[in-house]
């Protein structure tokens, strides 16, 4: 069993493995973000829930902390593995002769995107634990939708969030479909895959953009 | 045409190496690669100095004892072919040419353009065989009946001649198309199945053990591979990997 944790199959599972469970979070996500467009109260319900819902905060939420910090902890260790492997640098490496760029450069994406957990952190899961723990304010069921739009007054925070998405959309592009095959799938569902893949890392990263920017320009007037 | 070549010199595996320029002419696009490089050295030779160091044997495609990273791209810029069967018709009067050793830490460099592989052929040994009768009751492997479908694929699986060209094309420098294809070719036949838990444990073990990269999956390997092995090899050792794990 030790060889199996250690071995290079068995670590490609792993990313595999919480980069998919990243991919069900962030379609979860969208699906809640995408109501503070169409219903705000939906919206604020929605948050409430799972601001306040034992099982989501006290279960699912340290599960999607460690999903995370395996999935780019995992990363680290194998990019600077698969660095050491190569010994000597090439004199010339045409890299873009037989590989697309964003298979080649997912650490980059990723840390892009690592960046900008760590600003949405700060934005949203700080303040939503001083909220609750230091605070301790009380509970406000209708609260989310203005605190949601308000984070997206300032332009330089929609851009930011916005360059990350684009990462993010890159990060997918290579990162869903090559999950399936580091488990071993490659067969005649690949191309479905692969397609689904390509709608995937448009269609949510596009979407979460759009919220940004349609909260940053419908901002809530008093 | 007159060619430009830049070209790895390396005294030994302990020196440091650098690239020295060299200027050849009367090159013509019918040689191949390798007969360009023998040029090259007659005329070293005859100036007294010492000849480029590369490995060759066979010169038509099957040994995989060539090897060279030409202008960034393993077996150079052509597809499905090793070096001794890229021609210097690829290339045009003027052009300057790279020519650098596979880079891999499990590839140390002997001298100039030459690698030692061997870590392939610990991998090979470490599970790539098949138990067999040898004592006189050899039985004869068409007798045994086997789907076409799948002796197709192992067919394909087996043509991977070792070159280390998916290492050297790797960002990663991941061993991990060479050692699938090895696995594969006798994971998909009958005669494969005896040693089929132990084949691919010890294979990918002894892979991981000689400082090979992991596999991220770009395609690189696949791209470049001068036998075109594809992918699913590699999907096929990671699904054998995972059921031989859990088989114990």
């Amino acid at each position: 069993m030790s060889g199996l944790i250690k071995s290079s199959i068995a670590r490609k599972v792993v990313m595999a493995l919480s980069g998919l469970f990243l991919v069900v979070f962030l379609t979860q996500h969208f699906t809640i973000n995408i109501t503070s467009v169409i219903d705000p109260d939906t919206f604020n319900s929605w948050s409430h829930f799972m601001g306040y819902n034992p099982l989501v905060q006290f279960v699912l939420q340290p599960i999607l902390i460690a999903g995370v910090i395996v999935h780019f902890a995992m990363g680290f260790a194998l990019e600077i593995k698969n660095k050491k492997a190569r010994g000597g640098s090439y004199v010339k490496y045409k890299g873009s002769a037989n590989a697309p760029w964003v298979s080649r450069n997912m650490i980059y994406s990723g840390l892009v995107v690592l960046a900008f957990l760590v600003l949405h952190f700060y934005d949203f899961w700080v303040h939503e634990m001083a909220y609750k723990y230091i605070e301790a304010s009380p509970e406000d069921p209708t609260r989310y939708y203005h605190e949601t739009v308000e984070k997206f007054a300032p332009a330089w925070r929609t851009i930011l969030y916005i360059i990350a998405f684009v990462l993010l959309s890159l990060h997918l592009w290579h990162g869903f479909a090559s999950s399936f095959q580091s488990m071993g799938v490659n067969n005649k569902y690949t191309p479905a895959i692969k397609t689904f893949t390509k709608l995937f890392s448009v269609v949510i990263p596009l979407g979460f953009a759009f919220i940004a920017l349609y909260h940053h320009l419908n901002p809530i007037t008093h | 045409m007159k060619l430009h070549l830049k070209i790895w010199r390396q005294k030994d595996a302990s020196s440091a190496g650098k690239i020295v320029d060299y200027t050849l002419d009367g090159v013509e696009g019918d040689m191949s690669f390798l007969e360009m490089l023998d040029i090259l050295n007659e005329e070293l030779v005859s100036k007294g100095e010492e000849p480029v160091e590369f490995d060759h044997d066979c010169r038509e495609g099957i040994c995989g004892t060539c090897s060279l990273q030409i202008n960034g791209e393993p077996h150079g810029p052509d597809r499905l072919v090793t070096t001794c069967q890229l021609h210097m018709r690829k290339f045009n009067d003027g052009d300057t040419i790279v020519i650098e050793p596979f880079r891999a830490k499990a590839f140390p460099v002997i001298k100039d353009l030459i690698v030692d592989r061997s870590a392939f052929d610990r991998i090979q040994q470490a599970g790539g065989y098949i138990s067999v009768n040898t004592s006189g009751n050899t039985v004869d492997a068409n007798a045994i009946p086997i789907n076409k479908h799948a002796a197709d694929e192992a067919m394909d699986a087996a043509t991977c001649i070792g070159c280390g060209a998916c290492v050297a094309a790797c960002k990663n420098a991941s061993a991990m198309l060479f050692t699938s294809a090895k696995v594969s070719q006798f994971a998909l036949l009958p005669q494969g199945q005896i040693e089929a838990v132990e084949r691919v444990q010890n294979m990918v073990r002894q892979m991981d053990l000689e400082g090979f990269g992991n596999c991220t999956n770009t395609g690189a390997c696949e791209v470049e591979c001068p036998k075109g092995i594809s992918l699913t090899n590699i999907a096929r050792m990671n699904r054998e990997y995972l059921s031989a794990s859990l088989k114990g």
